[in-house]
């Protein structure tokens, strides 16, 4: 019954496609990591676990790498889950009209091209002429108008601004519609009991939202460990290696061919997120399975 | 809960700001792409003193801007077709014959959802198949990349249609692909159209595959092209944004008239409703 009317033939496409550009780039890559493949040489030879041993070793700059990446993750998961949190509350709860054009606005960035927003941010943290510094300036502020992505202390957390600025638009309109699943009633029951703002939002927001805060989050990790492009167009892992961060380098060993290293940190990679997959799956399952 | 006029009074003025955050940087891109390279030096909020139309003609010109646009709308569009209808093939067969094997396979598929790419080893395999540096390559690696989430979000929609919808057309003696074809895929249009559009923005914003795969210039998507314009007129912010503003354009069109369609995919997964 099943092969006959919903056949095999189906899935073919998707299969192949899924499997020659997606997985089998993962599976040769295993393989390739042990080896010092490089556009140097023609050959090919086994060196064991050399890569490795390289990209794990406190002398070199891989580890600080990973420490940004991690940075950012953690840091951008944060700053968009509260903003995003307090943006849907008022979208849902603080204002009555115009909740529809707000979300128009606060969730465009999301939609620009990251390459784009990157650019233009180039001009607003300009040191002295971007349009930040002369805001900070204009009403006072001076202190606070820093060279953003100038100062290597400074650079990665302006990246992670940014970030944020493009991202919380995503995360606002998941929480808004998690936000209006909550039956009112549990608000009413809550302010005759005497709860205010806090209390509310600590017992019956928090709660209710909490399965939509789990997928957030494992979707900005996913995001974060990922991340690339806002850091290359931004300062390209500058300045100095201030926030390099793991697929920058990934390209950094492509571009100048050193392929094996490249490789053995795309399977870094590959096994944390292969990781992570397992428990993007039971989540999908769980709530298409409510269904 | 109370609703006095002064809470409501603070609600507003905090989304408003908020929307005026959000809506910034593309406010500097249109008022900046109209001035002149002094006027523009700094990038400033101020409007252009005078309206200089002709830095469109300009940067369409010299920033190839027409043969950007349409490999771009080429990337976006043939790998958006080929990709969904794929997608939504699996779906279907997934969705409606979970057989352990399948179970599995779908698994598998949206295993995909999380997985990187290891772009070193993929060059490999774009050379072998000969797709390196050209624009079939590019396409096929756009409808590869989008196949984990647009099955995942089409499966879960094929299980609101019923079956004896198909029961009826098997009766009526349509083979597989008339049923598919002819049945389902016309009462899947909502979830296609949320796949596609998600695909297609996404495409339109991305710059990586043509970054590590296409070194020809003729090849470039906008988003490379604008770059690259970036890299040789630093000095001239109005050319610049009036780049980007092009660029811009079709995504903005895209979200604007879309935007019901991107909110149902976005929510779809994450919370029930």
């Amino acid at each position: 019954m099943y092969a006959k009317h919903y056949p095999f033939y189906f899935l073919v496409p998707v299969l192949v496609l899924y499997f020659v550009f997606f997985i089998l780039p993962s599976l040769l890559g295993i393989g390739y990591s042990f080896t010092d493949w490089s556009t140097y040489s023609d050959q090919i030879s086994y060196i064991g676990l050399d890569n490795f041993r390289r990209i794990f070793s406190p002398g070199e700059n891989y580890l600080a790498y990973m420490g940004n990446t991690l940075i950012f993750t953690a840091v951008t998961i944060i700053l968009k889950t509260v903003i995003g949190l307090a943006l849907a509350i008022l979208l849902s709860e603080g204002v009555k009209r115009f909740a529809n054009f707000y979300r128009l606005a606060i969730y465009l960035p999301a939609v620009l091209p990251t390459l784009v927003v990157a650019l233009i941010f180039r001009s607003i943290l300009h040191p002295a002429t971007g349009a930040l510094n002369m805001f900070l300036r204009s009403i006072g502020l001076d202190v606070l108008a820093l060279p953003w992505l100038i100062d290597a202390r400074l650079a990665l957390y302006s990246v992670i601004g940014v970030d944020t600025w493009k991202g919380v638009g995503y995360i606002t309109v998941i929480l808004l519609a998690g936000l209006q699943t909550i039956p009112r009633d549990y608000y009413e029951a809550a302010e005759i009991d005497g709860a205010g703002f806090w209390a509310r939002l600590w017992h019956v927001t928090l709660p209710m939202l909490m399965p939509a805060i789990v997928v957030i989050t494992v979707l900005n990790v996913l995001y974060g460990l990922r991340v690339f492009d806002i850091v290359y167009a931004l300062t390209n892992g500058g300045p100095g290696y201030a926030t390099e961060v793991i697929y920058t380098e990934i390209f950094k060993a492509f571009s100048m061919g050193q392929y094996g290293l490249g490789t053995a940190l795309s399977t870094v990679m590959f096994v944390v997120l292969l990781v992570a997959g397992y428990f993007v799956i039971r989540l999908l399952e769980r709530s298409s399975g409510q269904e | 809960m109370r609703n006095s006029p002064m809470k409501a009074a603070v609600g507003h003025s905090t989304a408003v700001l908020a929307s005026i955050v959000m809506a910034f940087p593309v406010y500097l891109i249109v008022v900046n792409a109209l001035k002149t390279k002094v006027q523009s030096s700094s990038m400033g909020i101020d409007l252009p003193t005078s309206l200089e139309w002709s830095n469109f003609a300009t940067v369409i010109d010299k920033g190839k801007l027409v043969s950007s646009f349409l490999n771009s709308m080429l990337y976006a569009t043939a790998s958006t077709l080929l990709g969904t209808v794929i997608a939504a093939m699996a779906a279907f067969v997934l969705s409606r014959a979970r057989t352990p094997l399948r179970r599995f396979l779908y698994f598998f598929i949206i295993l995909g959802i999380a997985l990187p790419i290891n772009f070193v080893t993929l060059t490999a395999i774009m050379q072998a198949t000969h797709l390196i540096n050209t624009k079939f390559g590019i396409i096929i690696l756009y409808a590869a990349t989008q196949i984990p989430f647009a099955v995942f979000l089409i499966y879960g929609f094929v299980a609101t249609i019923p079956r004896e919808l198909d029961e009826a057309a098997i009766i009526d003696g349509c083979n597989p692909l008339q049923l598919f074809f002819m049945i389902i895929l016309p009462l899947l249009k909502p979830v296609l159209v949320t796949a596609a559009i998600l695909n297609f923005l996404g495409v339109w914003g991305d710059f990586l595959f043509p970054l590590y795969y296409l070194n020809s210039s003729a090849h470039w998507p906008m988003t490379l092209a604008v770059y690259n314009f970036f890299g040789q007129y630093q000095q001239s912010w109005n050319l610049v944004s009036a780049d980007i503003l092009l660029t811009i354009i079709p995504v903005l069109a895209v979200y604007l008239l879309g935007q019901r369609f991107i909110l149902a995919g976005l929510t779809s997964g994450s919370v029930k409703g």
